[in-house]
């Protein structure tokens, strides 16, 4: 049976990845994923997961380990963040052509410069075009919960793809949770061994990542997009599978009182608990005000986010992510995009949020509203704002 | 002594495996000293391995898809990073034959890229793929510049060779630093075995690689590898000019087994540089004030080498 226990994050993931029995697990120390690399390898040192822990020297290097020990068919387990995820950032986009099942944990920090270690989402948005699925957890929990998803789905042979979970750093990573941890036995029935149909083996030998002439790189990322297109439904399957054995069901896209919602907020990651609690405070206070957590980011579920909105006209959405010179937010520009010429498609805000580390409170989120809802009357200059910019 | 070495009698000229795990066929340039030496560095591990390729001529020429060159498995995955994922492919063996999932059969773990990827871009993987200690041989295929890309100065380049990037000039001679020591970076790292060779002497050049696998741990042969389009030397001389890269002491084969340097190929009659650098357009603009410094520059190198050999 699963036991509730008051538990780290980063240990709970660590914990995870023992009961999805990761074979290797090459990885490289970075703030603030230190956590869950350190309980792992103790966990190997203590024998309590069978695996090959890899102490490279370079995050670059750690993503190429994976690489080699995916395809020689171990399962492989990493995790990073903030410039260590940029200095694989070469690396990553080969395995997800190469249809190599990696799992991979972003706990999700800033971008240098100034140098912080502290949380926001501008590590995992400049790898948003690495073909990776990706997930944003809200809690630990899902932290643990995605974890072995990701597992289950990347390695699925109607998928064959890496994929990412996110997670806040610190706010996430660092916290003490109750989390139900599942027992191997239930463990096992979700997620069976690791089966690729392709492997380094000499008893078949094959070529893997070849040169690609121009005849047939198109077809090659064609091929990658058309996998990442059809993931979603094995996405969506393995959560259903999920609900089966452990009783969370997960959505692509989560709601919370978007009943006759005009304005929605619309976050990724453990923001949105604080969203929940300024969403419950405007509704006591009348205003008819929803929340829309997008939990599926790659491949985005476009048609999911669209019946989530409903009748809602205006969208206020968080990105934490500022790119300088960009019409707006990587969120905001995906949403604006996917509504755009849409009859009676919402007015699309974006309010860069949280930089850094900055906290976004429960003002904050109701000082976002009241924009939002100027804004749809007035149309302001710019697609975004920043939000809680000290003035002096 | 390493007792692997033992069991293996070594190669003989007269009875070399018949197996070409690399085929002919492949894209390589006329006279490709570097697809040579990695025909005998197959040759000599046989089908029980597995190849992790980098980025590079080899990586071109034998897989433009969908063709292969490779009868045994092959993985390229980009250019700097061979050794860390050879470390991936031998961690995921090890847990696997642990577990029973593949056979306990021991296979060979081989990566191999060119003197950019190895000495320069590469440096820092292969230190630590060997730091770890992995079971695993890297071989240098040494054709001292960028070739894939077009002649580009590597570390790897022999003082005043003309390259793309290290012209000569009014104000330059070529290439203004001394090669670098590759070889003994990887020796520097207390692995059991490094060792030179030279296509020109195929059979040392086999029983290295064949014992650079052998051993337990990682392992380095660094080998010599004309390039006529880059080096501007006709196509059928790059065995000639192999051959005289070790009559004159300018690339010089040993082994460092377990720290201990023995030379494979002493030179006690050796031939002016001057022989060597002839008929090679990279040194055609050479003065005579350069090419002495070559060749008191070579002496030197050789007479240190002499010393760490009989040091033991």
């Amino acid at each position: 049976m699963s036991k509730r226990v008051g538990i780290e994050v980063s240990i709970a993931i660590a914990e995870a990845v023992g009961l999805a029995r990761a074979e290797v697990i090459p990885a490289y120390p970075i703030t603030p994923q230190t956590h869950i690399v350190e309980h792992l390898s103790e966990m190997v040192a203590n024998g309590e997961v069978d695996a090959e822990f890899v102490p490279v020297e370079s995050e670059h290097a750690a993503m190429s380990c994976c690489c080699g020990s995916i395809a020689a068919g171990a399962r492989t387990f990493t995790s990073s963040s903030s410039q260590g995820l940029s200095l694989m950032s070469e690396i990553l986009y080969i395995p997800s052509t190469m249809r190599l099942p990696i799992v991979m944990v972003v706990a999700n920090r800033a971008m240098s410069a100034p140098i912080s270690i502290w949380n926001d989402h501008q590590d995992i948005m400049v790898q948003r075009d690495i073909g990776w699925i990706q997930t944003f957890a809200e809690n630990g929990q899902e932290a643990v919960d995605l974890t072995l998803h990701a597992f289950r789905v990347a390695e699925d042979r109607n998928v064959s793809l890496p994929m990412i979970v996110n997670i806040d750093g610190f706010t996430l990573s660092h916290v003490i949770e109750p989390i139900e941890l599942p027992d191997q036995e239930e463990v096992d029935k979700f997620l069976p061994p690791f089966k690729p149909r392709y492997k380094l083996d000499p008893r078949r030998p094959i070529s893997m990542g070849p040169v690609g002439i121009p005849e047939v790189y198109t077809e090659a990322k064609v091929a990658h997009d058309k996998a990442m297109k059809k993931a979603k439904r094995y996405i969506l399957k393995a959560w259903d599978e999920f609900e089966e054995i452990f009783g969370r069901k997960y959505n692509p896209v989560e709601s919370y009182r978007t009943e006759d919602a005009e304005v929605l907020l619309v976050t990724m990651g453990s923001i949105s608990e604080t969203a929940m609690t300024a969403v419950d405070a405007m509704r006591d206070a009348g205003q008819k005000v929803g929340l829309l957590r997008i939990r599926l980011w790659r491949p985005f579920p476009g048609q999911e986010f669209r019946k989530a909105v409903g009748k809602a006209k205006v969208l206020a959405v968080i990105d934490r992510c500022l790119p300088p010179g960009a019409l707006c937010g990587p969120v905001g520009a995906e949403l604006r995009s996917l509504f755009y010429k849409i009859p009676g498609a919402p007015k699309i805000f974006s309010f860069v949020a949280g930089l850094g580390g900055r906290d976004v409170t429960v003002e904050r989120f109701e000082e976002i509203v009241d924009k939002a809802r100027a804004f749809a009357k007035k149309r302001p200059r710019e697609l975004y704002e920043v939000i809680g910019v000290r003035e002096k | 002594m390493i007792p692997e070495f033992e069991k293996f009698k070594g190669f003989k000229a007269k009875n070399l495996p018949k197996d070409e795990p690399l085929s002919s066929g492949h894209r390589a340039c006329q006279g490709c000293g570097e697809v040579l030496a990695l025909r005998m560095v197959m040759k000599a591990l046989g089908k029980d391995v597995i190849v992790c390729n980098a980025t590079g001529c080899m990586e071109i020429i034998t897989s433009p898809y969908p063709h292969t060159a490779w009868k045994v498995p092959w993985i390229h995955i980009a250019f700097e990073n061979a050794a860390s994922v050879a470390s991936g492919v031998e961690s995921a063996r090890r847990v696997l034959a642990r577990k029973g999932k593949i056979p306990k059969k021991h296979v060979d773990i081989l990566a191999v890229g060119g003197d950019g990827a190895t000495g320069d871009i590469g440096l820092q993987f292969i230190s630590g793929a060997m730091e770890r200690g992995h079971d695993f041989l890297y071989v240098c295929l040494d054709n001292e510049a960028y070739m894939n890309t077009g002649v580009q100065r590597s570390g790897c380049t022999p003082y005043g060779a003309m390259t793309t990037t290290s012209p000569p000039g009014k104000k330059s001679f070529g290439q203004v630093t001394w090669k670098k020591n590759v070889p003994a970076i990887m020796v520097a790292h207390n692995i059991p075995y490094v060792a030179t060779a030279s296509p020109a002497y195929f059979v040392d050049l086999m029983n290295k690689v064949k014992k650079a696998a052998l051993v337990k741990g990682p392992a380095y042969v660094h080998i010599y590898s004309p390039c006529p389009t880059g080096w501007g030397s006709a196509g059928e001389r790059s065995i000639e000019i192999s051959r005289l890269a070790v009559e004159t002491k300018v690339f010089p084969l040993y082994e460092v087994i377990e720290g201990r340097y023995i030379i494979s190929r002493k030179i006690t009659k050796p031939k002016p540089v001057t022989e060597y650098l002839k008929g090679q357009r990279r040194f055609r603009h050479l003065d005579e004030e350069h090419i002495e410094y070559i060749q008191r520059r070579v002496d030197a190198e050789y007479e240190k080498l002499l010393r760490l050999a009989e040091m033991d």
